[in-house]
């Protein structure tokens, strides 16, 4: 009745410099693809060194390490193969091709391994994620979040917050279904309405956090914006090319804008290469502008670019995501420098690194400090604003409110928080009731 | 041999609805009982509703069933709990007056056309294979049935305590269903325990009621069932008091003779406490607990002292009653007990009562492990639907959903969840509560019942009727109009966008309701205060009822995916042998059932979601 499961594999790291990569196999077919390329299946979880052949040339890939975790001790609870390779490109491609060339393996979807943990029970939901953001973690600073999720110091707050809400609401589900028995006082409203007004004014504290985890989890967006032919892309270019930034470039998107992922000293930055923006009447092109415009506008920085300091608009107010960069430098006069503006020149690289601490400086003030706790996924985001506009929708009603509205809002919000936290059930609410409370006929 | 198209054994307040829902469904049906005259019999309070039950009562009246029209007849005092929480939360309760309450669910027995009562003992089931087939008496009598509807109550294999004194008994001076308990197990069922208790009675003319604070009833007394107009008995007063420091040491130094606590009783106990030393056990810091005096009737002197259930010994009960306010000279009539008794574990039925093991057999009441006269009684007349259907070779499938009514509610949490106490009705186990109150149960569930076959002719005119009201009194409010300003003059408070509002539109606003639009329009006067109220809950809650309907169509949707019945769950990968045990035993018929399984996991439910579509 069960589909045999395909086996699957995928890098487990991101593509691009590194001492080392990672490659996993998750399935039935793991340790035969083991035999295959080493010629032996590992000791179950002994890290074993091997030459890793091609199973069809007989050419030596690389000396690797493997680790083997037979089902269902592994993380996905099934056979899984970990293979610790040298870094590189092209050791990582040709052990890729390797494996997609053995018939019963295929390269794995998307999350596909967070998702076979999940489905063998190895992960709760709010683990499952945290897991995702691990392995498309591309910074060490959005590993450090992942992990911390997973630990459980957010599921810590939530359970606080789940714990106050199940208390108010078996307060108020008390007066609805037991005030006519003995002992449960009437208006417990009373009891109940200062602490939804706190746990209230909590969420609202909490999402009002300027979206800092979840620019965490994406990156900090940097639109590069100025005028065509000023230097943008090379900019961009030379940026890319220094040693402090790791890039990956990625694939499938817009002609018009380039985005480029980077680690700029342990922060996740992506830098948005918009068209050039100037005056056009061609509609594909005024398309590909109006992109880059919103891109620009949704971007957490921008590096304003000109070439001529006569170019530079007056700072306005004191926008701190706007930096202001004089590109050409080689071709200026120091002397018209403004002060505020960072002189760069992508081609001899100089005033580089300046620029570069400044972004980091900037993008270190948009992203949350190691120990705040984060709300990492937009949808933590909606479940908490739900179940805010719940219980000051319940606030507003107030004493005078029908209970059984008040109490229907309690629980919507209750609902909402459990999406987050798992649902509360009836039998939650009325284990509370009755320790609480006396109730018999 | 004689033969009937179903048996219903049992005459208490599942066996009688049971019945009477199988007659009116066209099936020639038999109630088999110990005693004729206990037929409707409240074996414990004398008194129907309150919060949950109310709504239960409302539905099976709706369903065309006997309870509210029991209630009415035999009603001596009707209150509307939480009056003024909000429409949704209200419940309707009454005292009865035992004997009236009994003798209109018999008169209402004997009218039902197609329905035989019969006295005897069911000892055994006859059966084909794993098909029942009828019932063996305890005389050896053998009678056929397309189907048999099981409503032992408190009976299978119950045993009394009181102190130390225990003996086998279905209530107090009944006879315990022993063979049947055997029967059963003999067949393959697995039979739990449970316990329950009553107080002892009181004799009212030996009460000193001048010391007590009154508690009257609603006036005028609002009935319960949708065809009846007025309560025509007269009504009485209950009268309140509370148990002191005193019976609270009293009843400590007599805890080793109480058989809750001296080991004697061994069924499961409950997290709300029924019996005083529970009570006094469990809330040690509490310095007294409500007690409420209830007559059993208009001409009887005993009186029902609710909030003191007790298995004490009969002497410490006597101490125990002295030593509350107005009971100092109290003389008991009847001393309280605990009775402890068989029950199904219901994850073993499916959703229309009819037990998995043994089809043809449906069970309704306390056997599958519920409390009160009204759970029996919404069981009843679900178990007995699905038996006539069953009967008549068609499949049974009498079954509401849990977005439908409380009766659903009840059912899926029973089959679904299971039970580890004795289960009782609360409006918080209602996700859809603002839907499912007790003044829209016959526009929630009236034609329901007449599609299934189980309301008269009357009844379903009768909705009719109302409809018809609803619909032309909404088109009267929708052809009075008020602008911003206008309304203002009225003293009627709305945004000034400008926007002209139609008389319904305004009721929006809790401060509005039709007495008031009429004294700007007379002619709204016209409308009846029942219809007067539907459409006004109806406008005050159409946001939320707005985002239940949402919520509704996403809870189907889940339902709507069938777990195919050849389902091997012990065979399904990936799910923990505790789940996959769960799964093979309750079996749950959704996706949506499945869910809220206990232990269910959001991974387990993938796997399962991923069988349904593999399946479709």
């Amino acid at each position: 009745m069960n589909e045999r499961r395909a086996t699957v594999f995928a890098p487990a790291t991101p593509p691009g410099r590194s001492a080392l990569g990672v490659l996993r196999i998750s399935g039935p077919a793991a340790a035969p693809a083991a035999e295959q390329l080493a010629g032996r299946v590992p000791e179950p979880r002994r890290a074993t060194v091997a030459e890793l052949r091609d199973p069809a040339s007989g050419a030596l890939l690389d000396r690797a390490l493997l680790l083997f975790f037979p089902a269902p001790s592994s993380s996905t609870g099934e056979d899984v193969l970990e293979i610790q390779h040298h870094g590189g490109a092209a050791v990582a491609r040709s052990l890729v091709e390797a494996l997609g060339a053995m018939p019963e393996l295929r390269p794995a979807e998307p999350g596909e391994f967070s998702r076979r943990a999940f489905l063998a029970g190895k992960l709760d939901l709010t683990a499952a994620e945290g897991l995702a953001d691990l392995i498309d973690a591309t910074s060490a600073a959005q590993a450090r979040a992942a992990l911390r999720q997973m630990d459980g110091a957010l599921g810590a707050l939530y359970v606080d917050w789940r714990e106050r809400l199940l208390r108010a609401l078996a307060l108020l589900e008390a007066e609805i279904d037991f005030a006519a028995e003995e002992e449960v006082p009437d208006r417990l409203w009373a009891f109940v309405e200062p602490d939804l007004a706190a746990l209230a004014a909590d969420l609202r504290r909490h999402l009002d956090d300027g979206r800092r985890g979840e620019r965490l989890r994406r990156g900090i967006a940097i639109a590069v914006i100025g005028a065509p032919n000023v230097g943008k892309s090379s900019l961009v270019n030379a940026i890319a090319r220094r040693d402090v930034a790791i890039v990956t470039p990625f694939a499938g998107t817009t002609r018009d804008v380039i985005e480029v992922a980077l680690d700029l000293d342990s922060l996740p930055v992506t830098l948005l290469d918009t068209a050039g923006l100037r005056d056009s009447d061609d509609p594909i092109e005024l398309q590909g502008i109006a992109r880059a415009k919103a891109r620009a506008a949704s971007a957490d920085l921008r590096l304003l670019v000109v070439d001529d300091p006569a170019d530079l608009p007056e700072a306005e107010g004191n926008d701190p995501t706007t930096l202001r960069v004089l590109n050409k430098l080689d071709l200026c006069r120091r002397h018209d420098l403004l002060p505020g503006v960072i002189g760069v020149s992508a081609t001899t690289g100089e005033g580089l690194d300046g620029l570069l601490a400044a972004v980091a400086a900037v993008a270190r003030d948009l992203l949350p400090g190691t120990d705040e706790v984060l709300l990492t996924r937009a949808r933590h985001r909606t479940a908490l604003h739900d179940a805010q506009n719940a219980l000051e929708r319940a606030l507003a009603l107030g004493v005078a409110g029908d209970l059984g509205l008040l109490a229907e809002e309690v629980r919507l919000a209750g609902r909402a928080l459990g999406r987050i936290t798992g649902a509360f059930g009836v039998e939650d609410i009325l284990d509370r009731v009755f320790s609480e409370f006396c109730i018999g006929k | 041999m004689e033969s009937h198209d179903v048996i219903v054994i049992g005459g208490g307040h599942a066996g009688a609805e049971a019945a009477a829902a199988s007659a009116r469904m066209g099936a020639r049906t038999l109630l088999l009982t110990q005693k004729l005259a206990t037929i409707g019999a409240m074996s414990c309070n004398p008194a129907i509703g309150g919060l949950g039950r109310g709504h239960l009562v409302r539905e099976i009246d709706a369903l065309d069933g006997l309870m509210g029209r029991a209630i009415d007849a035999g009603g001596i005092q009707f209150r509307v709990l939480n009056r003024r929480k909000g429409p949704a939360v209200q419940g309707p309760r009454a005292q009865a007056d035992r004997r009236l309450y009994v003798r209109a669910v018999q008169d209402l027995l004997a009218a039902q056309a197609g329905l035989v009562l019969a006295e005897g003992e069911a000892a055994g089931l006859l059966r084909h294979g794993t098909r029942v087939t009828g019932v063996v008496t305890a005389e050896g009598r053998e009678l056929r049935a397309g189907a048999v509807v099981l409503t032992t109550g408190t009976f299978l294999r119950g045993e009394i305590h009181l102190g130390t004194e225990r003996w086998p008994a279905g209530r107090v001076g009944d006879q315990p269903a022993v063979a049947l308990a055997r029967d059963l197990e003999a067949a393959g069922v697995r039979l739990g325990r449970l316990k329950t208790g009553t107080p002892p009675r009181l004799d009212g003319r030996t009460i000193d009621w001048a010391a007590l604070a009154r508690q009257p009833g609603d006036e005028p007394p609002r009935p319960f069932s949708f065809l009846t107009t007025r309560i025509t008995n007269p009504q009485i007063a209950c009268h309140v008091t509370r148990t002191t420091e005193a019976s609270h040491d009293l009843i400590r130094a007599h805890l080793h003779e109480a058989p809750l606590f001296s080991g004697q009783i061994a069924a499961t106990g409950v997290r709300y406490c029924p019996s005083i030393e529970d009570k006094v056990v469990r809330f040690a810091e509490r310095t007294g607990h409500q007690v409420f005096l209830e007559p059993e009737g208009l001409d009887d002197h005993t009186v029902y002292p609710n909030g003191i259930s007790t298995s004490l010994p009969r002497a410490v009960q006597e101490a125990l009653v002295r030593t509350i306010p107005g009971l100092g000279r109290a003389v008991i009539t009847q001393p309280g007990y605990a009775i402890e008794y068989d029950h199904v574990d219901p994850r073993e039925l499916d959703p229309t009562l009819e037990l998995r093991a043994l089809p043809g057999l449906f069970l309704a009441g306390q056997i599958n492990g519920t409390t009160g006269y009204e759970e029996a009684a919404a069981q009843g007349i679900m178990a007995g639907a699905n038996a006539a259907l069953r009967a008549s070779g068609r499949r049974p499938d009498a079954v509401l959903d849990r977005a439908e009514a409380y009766i659903g509610v009840l059912v899926d949490d029973l089959t679904t969840q299971g039970i580890t106490e004795p289960y009782r009705m609360f409006t918080s186990r209602a996700e859809y509560r603002l839907m499912l109150r007790a003044d829209n149960a016959d526009r929630r569930l009236t034609e329901r019942g007449t599609g299934l076959g189980l309301v008269g002719t009357a009844r379903h005119a009768r909705l009719l009727d109302k409809l018809d009201k609803l619909t032309r009194a909404e088109a009267l409010l929708d052809d009075h109009r008020l602008t911003p300003p206008e309304a203002a003059t009225y003293g009627i408070r709305v945004n000034h966008d400008g926007a002209t509002r139609t008389a319904r539109q305004l009721l929006a606003s809790p401060e509005v309701d039709i007495a008031r639009l009429a004294t700007i329009w007379p002619e709204l006067g016209d409308i009846a205060a029942e219809i007067a109220e539907q459409i006004e809950i109806g406008e005050r809650y159409a946001p939320y009822l707005k985002r239940q309907v949402a919520d509704i169509a996403d809870f189907r949707r889940e339902e709507s995916l069938d777990l195919p019945p050849e389902v091997d769950f012990a065979a399904l990968a990936g799910l923990s042998g505790e789940l996959r045990a769960l799964l093979s035993r309750v079996r749950p018929t959704t996706l949506g059932a499945a869910a809220r399984l206990p232990g269910m996991t959001p991974a387990a439910l993938t796997l399962l979601y991923r069988h349904v579509r593999r399946a479709a």
